[in-house]
């Protein structure tokens, strides 16, 4: 299983790296976010310091979805779906592999977001670990959540709408979750901020169990 | 010495292929409408009939990918009712699509589908040379390729993983002349080393002299086994009729056509 995830994980990066959609594209219209959410609320009136937190995470999301739309737009050309159930790797290898790609690129960024969030915002950050860990455990959560949506819309001709439609609710939690931990780490919480991120690993852990166990079959379908 | 291609001189007579009364549907349609095939290992097997007949969906229920939902179907011994994902690694199937990436290069795409079906990559420079992939083709996106350099990349892979059964349908297609006596000297190599091929293909003259047998399918039933009869439009509008137009099934593939349990998409 490890052994098909990475090399599932390598070539969805591999791609990734050729093509160039996640950095002329969707880094662009993540910090395009950032910036018409600057237009938007008077950067005077300091609301953005204090929505900072919830702004870069709505930034994340919809990041996400174009992240995971574009890892099931590759299997989607000339039969590399098929090609995939085809080449006997185990179900849950692919999951594993392809959350982990989305995971990478998310990550990636968050780091571009982190420092547009400091540089436009005037965010100042009071607890770096906790700003750490809250990006890691959600992004595990983002990319199994949205990877296991991603294979249950793959099949259809409506994908590309019915994707939002799945993810962004289920995905709500990790929004709450993470904007409440990063409000703390960016010194406007009102509580350690840790209990939430307590709570972003149960929705990553309950995602990836989902995914690990549920994939083949939802591939299979797709 | 290996016998005459498509003999089965020299080979297992093991069976690689066991259909009886084979049924597969595409919707509510029976693609696959009793399918009865035995084909024995290392034969080269051409599989005819009309568009619609359903080749392509014996063709993909052989690779596990069609869900074979009544009959019995048995591929490299693995029954396809129980579980038709474990016959895939021992499966190459070279269909209308490619599988390929268009943005990887003619090399990652078939050193990942080498990997990924667990064959070592020890054939895999021998394949790119037979398929004359192996010169300035070897680092080029998959997106730059013509659809006939496309198809030698896929047969590359087939190659490259060596697997026992081959599932070609129309393989000929989109190569040129050159092309196609490789793809026919492929063919023939990979049936004297013991491995499986059925193909389909309307590349009459072609197909007959590589295959040792040739059946023929016609509204999703084997309608004629042995030798090679020429591709015609059938009198009984029940063999060619479209989907939307095709007759009532049997009543066994009606009643399975009609149960709720079974969704293929």
């Amino acid at each position: 299983m490890w052994r098909d995830a990475a090399l599932v994980a390598g070539k969805d990066l591999r791609i990734e790296g050729r093509s160039r959609v996640t950095t002329n594209q969707v880094a662009p219209f993540a910090i395009l976010v950032l910036v018409l959410f600057a237009f938007a609320l008077d950067p005077d009136r300091g609301v953005l310091v204090k929505a900072a937190a919830g702004l870069f995470w709505i930034a994340v999301l919809f990041s996400s979805l174009l992240a995971v739309q574009r890892s099931f737009a590759v299997e989607a050309t000339d039969g590399a779906r098929d090609g995939l159930r085809l080449s006997g790797l185990d179900p849950a290898g692919i999951f594993l592999g392809k959350a982990a790609a989305v995971a990478v690129q998310l990550l990636a960024l968050e780091v571009l977001l982190g420092v547009g969030v400091v540089v436009l915002y005037g965010a100042d950050l009071h607890g770096p670990l906790l700003l750490v860990m809250t990006c890691l455990v959600s992004t595990v959560g983002l990319a199994a959540a949205g990877v296991v949506y991603g294979v249950l819309a793959a099949g259809l001709k409506v994908r590309e709408t019915l994707l939002p439609l799945l993810t962004l609710p289920a995905l709500a939690p990790v929004l709450l979750a993470a904007t409440r931990a990063w409000e703390t780490a960016l010194g406007q919480g009102v509580d350690s901020g840790w209990k939430w991120v307590q709570l972003l690993a149960v929705f990553a852990v309950i995602y990836v169990v989902a995914g690990v166990l549920g994939f083949g079959p939802l591939l299979e379908e797709a | 010495m290996p016998g005459p291609p498509g003999s089965v001189v020299g080979v297992s007579m093991a069976a690689a292929l066991r259909f009886r009364s084979a049924v597969a549907l595409l919707g509510r349609f029976p693609a696959l409408a009793g399918v009865d095939l035995d084909v024995a290992a290392g034969e080269i097997v051409l599989l005819q009939g009309p568009n619609g007949a359903g080749k392509t969906s014996l063709l993909r229920a052989c690779a596990g990918l069609l869900p074979v939902v009544d009959g019995v179907a048995e591929v490299l011994g693995h029954d396809l009712r129980l579980d038709r994902r474990s016959v895939r690694r021992s499966v190459g199937l070279l269909g209308h699509a490619t599988f390929l990436y268009d943005d990887l290069s003619v090399i990652d795409n078939i050193r990942f589908a080498v990997k990924a079906s667990g064959a070592g990559d020890g054939r895999l420079a021998e394949a790119m040379a037979v398929l004359g992939l192996d010169g300035r083709l070897r680092g080029v996106p998959v997106s730059r390729l013509s659809a006939g350099q496309r198809r030698r990349v896929a047969l590359a892979v087939i190659v490259a993983r060596a697997p026992e059964l081959w599932l070609l349908d129309e393989p000929h297609a989109g190569l040129d002349t050159d092309s196609r006596d490789v793809l026919d000297a492929v063919v023939r190599d990979a049936a004297a080393s013991g491995a499986t091929i059925v193909l389909a293909s309307h590349e009459h003259e072609r197909a007959t002299a590589l295959a040792g047998r040739t059946v023929t399918i016609a509204g999703g039933r084997i309608v004629d086994d042995t030798k090679p009869v020429a591709v015609v439009a059938p009198s009984d509008p029940a063999v060619a009729a479209p989907p939307e137009e095709a007759p009532a099934a049997p009543a066994a593939v009606a009643d399975v056509a009609r149960s709720e349990v079974v969704h293929v998409a």
